[in-house]
C-alpha cells in the first residue's frame, strides 16, 4: 500500500512510516549536497540562521541537471548518501524530519534519527529522467555559486520514496535483501 | 597522410556527450529487459520496470536519463597516418564543453580536488589515447557518474592468490557497494599489467557490449561464473532485494609481473554509457 504524505514532514506522522514503506510526497522540499551541506554546517556551528526553515524540512540529496525550456528541473535523481553522513545529525538535531537518497547511512546519523525521530527515505537511483516530472517548481533559495549543487527549493507532487530506514532504526538494506533470500 | 580538422573532432565530441547522457546502448535496454523477465523478487520487478519507464522518457524527450552526467571520459584511438589540423586535446575539451553546456547537462567537474571550485563547463574531459593502424579516428564519450566510481576498488593481489583471490576480491567490492552505485550493476574488471593499467583496463571493460563475452574461454566462463555468483548475493535493485544486483561482468587482461597479480573492478550503474563514432 502507498502511502501519501506531505512534506514539510511533522514528527508524528515521521514516527509513523516504517521500514519498507512505499510514500508518495507532496509539498515542499529543499535540496542540498555535499558543498550546500557543509555551508549549513558551518552556519550552524556559528549560531546564524540557516537559508531555510529546517523545522520538519525534508532534504532531498540532489543534484539535478540544467532544465530545458519548458521543464521545470531537468532530471533529478538521488545522488549517493553516505557523503552527508558527516552533517546531517547537525541538521536532524535542528528539525530535519526527512532526508531522501539513496545507499548506506553510518550509526551517526541512524542514531539521530532515532534520537529526534527522523525518517531516511529512498528514491530510485538513475531514474531522474522519471522523477522530475513530480517536481512541478524549482528555485533557487541560496548558493547559486554552486552550480548543480545550490540549494532549491522544490514543489513535489506524489514523488515517489520508500522508506530505508525509519525513526526506530529498521533498514530496509537488511530486511529486503533477508526477505528476498528467505524466499529462494 | 589524410588530413582532419581539429574542429571535426570537437563537434563529434560535442554530439556524443548529449547522444550517450541521453540515449542508452542497445544491448544494455535489452539486458535490462532480459533481467526484468527473469526476475522473481516483486519489489525488483518493480524498480526494474521504473527504470525501463525512466530510459524510455529519456529517449522520448532527449533528455539526460540521470542527473549524474558524469565526468566525459574519452577514449580515442588515432589511425598513425592521420594527421590533426589544429590542437586535438583542446578541441576534445571544447567539444566537451560545448556538449555540456549546449546540451543542458550537469556540470559536475571541480578544478582541484582540495579546493573544490566547480569549472562550470565540465572540463576537462578525461583522455584516453591510443595510436592505431590506419587514417581514421575513433572516439568514444563514456560519461561516468560517481556514485558508481566511489565504489571502485583496486588491489594488487599476491600470484599465489590466484583465481580464487581475483573471484573473492571482485564478490568483495560488489558486496562493500551494497546499495550504494545504484544497482543493478555493470561490473568491469582489469586482471594484471601494472597497478595503473589494471584500473584502465578495468574502465575500458566498461564499454563493452554488456551481452559480449571475452575472446578467450577461459575468461568468458569466468565472466559468466562472476555475474551468477553476484546475482546469487541477494542485494538486487537498488539494494532492497533480489536478483538482478548485476547486469554483466566485463574482463580485460594483460600481462603482468612475476611477482604481481594486479586487479582493479571499476563499477558501473545501470545508466552505462557510451556512444562512439569514426572519422
Amino acid at each position: 500500500m502507498t502511502k501519501k504524505i506531505q512534506a514539510p514532514l511533522s514528527r508524528e506522522v515521521a514516527r509513523s512510516l516504517k521500514a519498507g514503506d512505499s510514500c508518495l510526497f507532496s509539498g515542499v522540499i529543499y535540496t542540498a549536497r555535499d558543498a550546500a551541506h557543509k555551508r549549513l554546517c558551518e552556519l550552524a556551528a556559528q549560531g546564524k540562521e540557516l537559508p531555510m526553515d529546517i523545522k520538519d524540512a525534508v532534504i532531498y540529496y540532489v543534484g539535478p541537471t540544467p532544465a530545458k525550456p519548458g521543464q521545470a528541473i531537468g532530471s533529478a535523481g538521488p545522488t549517493t548518501s553516505y557523503r552527508m553522513d558527516a552533517y546531517a545529525p547537525t541538521l536532524i538535531a535542528m528539525g530535519e524530519t526527512g532526508m531522501i537518497g539513496k545507499g548506506k547511512r553510518n550509526d551517526d546519523v541512524i542514531n539521530a534519527m532515532k534520537e529526534h525521530g527522523a525518517v531516511y527515505f529512498g528514491a530510485i537511483g538513475g531514474c531522474g529522467a522519471l522523477l522530475s516530472k513530480c517536481i512541478k517548481k524549482a528555485e533557487i533559495v541560496a548558493y547559486e555559486d554552486l552550480g548543480a549543487e545550490a540549494i532549491r527549493r522544490l514543489e513535489v507532487e506524489d514523488f515517489p520514496v520508500v522508506v530505508i530506514i525509519d525513526s526506530e532504526g529498521n533498514n530496509l538494506y537488511q530486511t529486503g535483501r533477508q526477505e528476498y533470500l528467505n524466499s529462494l | 597522410m589524410r588530413i582532419v580538422n581539429a574542429d571535426q573532432v570537437r563537434d563529434v565530441v560535442r554530439k556524443l556527450c548529449i547522444e550517450a547522457n541521453c540515449h542508452l546502448t542497445d544491448d544494455l535496454k535489452t539486458c535490462i529487459k532480459d533481467c526484468r523477465a527473469c526476475e522473481p523478487f516483486p519489489v525488483a520487478q518493480g524498480i526494474l520496470d521504473q527504470i525501463i519507464e525512466n530510459y524510455t522518457i529519456a529517449d522520448e524527450n532527449n533528455v539526460p536519463v540521470c542527473q549524474d552526467t558524469g565526468m566525459a571520459c574519452v577514449f580515442i584511438e588515432v589511425g598513425q597516418d592521420v594527421h590533426v589540423e589544429g590542437n586535438l586535446e583542446e578541441a576534445i575539451h571544447e567539444g566537451v564543453r560545448r556538449g555540456y553546456t549546449e546540451g543542458y547537462l550537469r556540470k559536475s567537474v571541480v578544478r582541484d580536488p582540495l579546493d573544490r571550485v566547480n569549472t562550470g563547463d565540465n572540463t576537462p574531459a578525461m583522455i584516453y589515447y591510443q595510436i592505431v593502424p590506419g587514417d581514421k579516428i575513433d572516439i568514444t564519450v563514456a560519461p561516468k557518474g560517481f556514485g558508481s566510481e566511489n565504489m571502485s576498488q583496486i588491489k594488487m593481489l599476491k600470484p599465489s592468490d590466484g583465481l580464487q583471490g581475483v573471484k573473492d576480491f571482485v564478490l568483495k567490492v560488489v558486496e562493500d557497494a551494497g546499495p550504494n552505485p545504484c544497482p543493478p550493476i555493470v561490473v568491469g574488471v582489469g586482471i594484471g599489467g601494472t597497478f595503473d593499467k589494471a584500473a584502465y583496463m578495468a574502465k575500458k571493460a566498461l564499454l563493452r557490449p554488456v551481452d559480449s563475452h571475452h575472446e578467450e574461454e577461459f575468461y568468458a566462463n569466468l565472466e559468466d561464473e562472476l555475474l551468477e555468483k553476484i546475482n546469487q548475493l541477494g542485494i538486487g535493485p537498488q539494494g532492497f532485494g533480489g536478483k538482478t544486483t548485476a547486469l554483466a561482468v566485463n574482463i580485460e587482461k594483460c600481462p603482468t609481473h612475476i611477482a604481481g597479480l594486479p586487479i582493479a573492478v571499476n563499477i558501473n550503474c545501470h545508466v552505462t554509457r557510451h556512444q562512439h563514432e569514426v572519422i
